[in-house]
């Protein structure tokens, strides 16, 4: 192909992010006390109960709100599901419905279809339908809306304020599912609850963040001594919740510089995918966008074929399209935008991504996509 | 109009044929494209607007009509 293959790289941070150096010696300081059950009355337990603390703390102040709006969940699709099914048992005497966009995560929608649910549409670009929203919010039995803070698959940033507002003025809370914006892009306010996950940041996987805002009716979906007050079922990985905490702060403190460089990047994988791939869409708002994902579409290649192509070449990267999918349907994003969903690839950025790896990238693809319609013909 | 089987195949095989098959028609004429593959409801129009030829809709299940255009 004329460029050397080189080291792998790594462009799937929407699924994963690999762990951040803070997060990694945070994660063995805290082995040492978090092994203990923190509601016990022996030292070691306080030693625990103090670094739950301080975590909940770092927590609060970067997410600005209260450190006992904070609550701790073993993944962020538990965090997800227990603000969606928590928020609608809260709410149960006011309605049954959850109103939620048609790009939630899978995670959300699993938990919607437990109940009534209304879906709302997007635009081609992937952006809610505000003046359908605001249908479906101020209808009679709503108890609680759910919307992405931005898709996860093609990175448009959803109008939360202006959803927000439309769920205040009918007086149904708001959850916003922030996994792919905290650690990266400001989450406007107005919402009622919201949900991270820390492995998309930089965190160690299985920490899931949920903050219920002071106010907010929360029951527990789950058998709980306490019902009313969030938390994780069983014992939670207190030694990767403070590797969580640690890595947060450290990741919004660089989070404007790397905003600016990844956002260069994926700009560049736009216009230059665009210029040299033909029958290619690349998909989402070119603008209002998460700074580290792009996502585009090529007609007559198969998802499967290119991302093994893509691995072979060095590129972990993901795809949208129904042959990757456990499922085998295409993704529902994809499909409530309209838009081509076979030959779909995620590439998401993240902090150890360099720009050779992104030029390495751009200059391989080309040919492999044109060798899969070689192979089936085109 | 051309009819063409393409059910039991995976996308993107419908939307190959009908890359391949549509130039067999005169432009104005349409082909019929019999797919069951879940992704076809949604490539078949988007190939559609992105090949600027026009997607006809679908007139029962699996089944999905287009007009050359160009």
């Amino acid at each position: 192909m004329g460029v050397p293959a080189g080291a792998a790289a790594y462009m799937d941070a929407a699924t994963a992010v690999p762990l951040h150096p803070v997060a990694a010696e945070a994660l063995v300081a805290a082995l040492a006390d978090g092994w203990a059950d923190p509601a016990r009355l022996y030292s070691a337990s306080r030693r625990a109960q103090q670094l739950s603390d301080a975590a909940r703390a770092a927590f609060a102040e970067a997410l600005a709100v209260r450190p006992d709006e904070v609550s701790f969940w073993s993944s962020g699709t538990q965090a997800a599901q227990a603000a969606v099914l928590g928020g609608l048992l809260g709410r149960r005497r006011q309605g049954q419905t959850l109103v939620h966009s048609a790009i939630e995560h899978s995670a959300v929608l699993h938990a919607a279809h437990q109940g009534q649910s209304v879906e709302v549409g997007v635009d081609r670009l992937g952006r809610l339908d505000l003046a359908a929203w605001d249908d479906a919010v101020s209808a009679p039995g709503v108890a609680l809306a759910g919307l992405i803070s931005a898709s996860h698959e093609v990175g448009t940033v959803q109008p939360v304020a202006a959803a927000a507002e439309c769920c205040a003025e009918s007086g149904v809370p708001l959850y916003v599912d922030a996994a792919q914006s905290v650690g990266r892009v400001p989450v406007p306010p107005g919402w009622s609850m919201l949900s991270a996950s820390a492995h998309k940041w930089g965190g160690p996987p299985g920490v899931g963040v949920l903050v219920v805002r002071k106010g907010v009716r929360w029951i527990s979906p789950y058998p709980q001594d306490d019902l009313y007050r969030p938390g994780a079922i069983g014992a939670l990985d207190l030694p990767a919740v403070v590797a969580a905490a640690a890595s947060l702060r450290a990741v919004l403190a660089e989070a404007q510089t790397e905003g600016v460089r990844l956002s260069a990047l994926v700009d560049r994988i736009r216009e230059r995918v665009a210029a040299t791939v033909p029958d290619i869409e690349v998909v989402g708002d070119p603008d209002d966008r998460l700074p580290h994902l792009v996502t585009f579409s090529c007609l007559y290649v198969d998802g499967e074929a290119l991302l093994h192509a893509l691995d072979r070449a060095g590129f972990a990267v993901s795809s949208g399209s129904s042959c990757t999918a456990s499922t085998l349907r295409p993704s529902h994003v994809l499909e409530a935008m309209g838009v081509l969903s076979h030959g779909n690839v995620r590439v998401s950025l993240h902090r150890g991504t360099t720009e050779a790896e992104v030029d390495r990238f751009l200059a391989v693809l080309p040919e492999i996509v044109a060798n899969i319609r070689k192979e089936a013909g085109m | 109009m051309i009819t063409l089987d393409c059910l039991g195949q995976k996308c993107p095989l419908p939307v190959i044929a009908l890359a391949r098959q549509i130039r067999n028609v005169d432009v104005g004429g349409a082909v019929r494209v019999l797919a069951d593959d879940p992704a076809a409801a949604n490539d078949i129009p988007a190939w559609c607007r992105m090949k600027e030829q026009e997607y006809l809709g679908s007139p029962e299940p699996n089944a999905f009509d287009v007009r050359r255009l160009s």
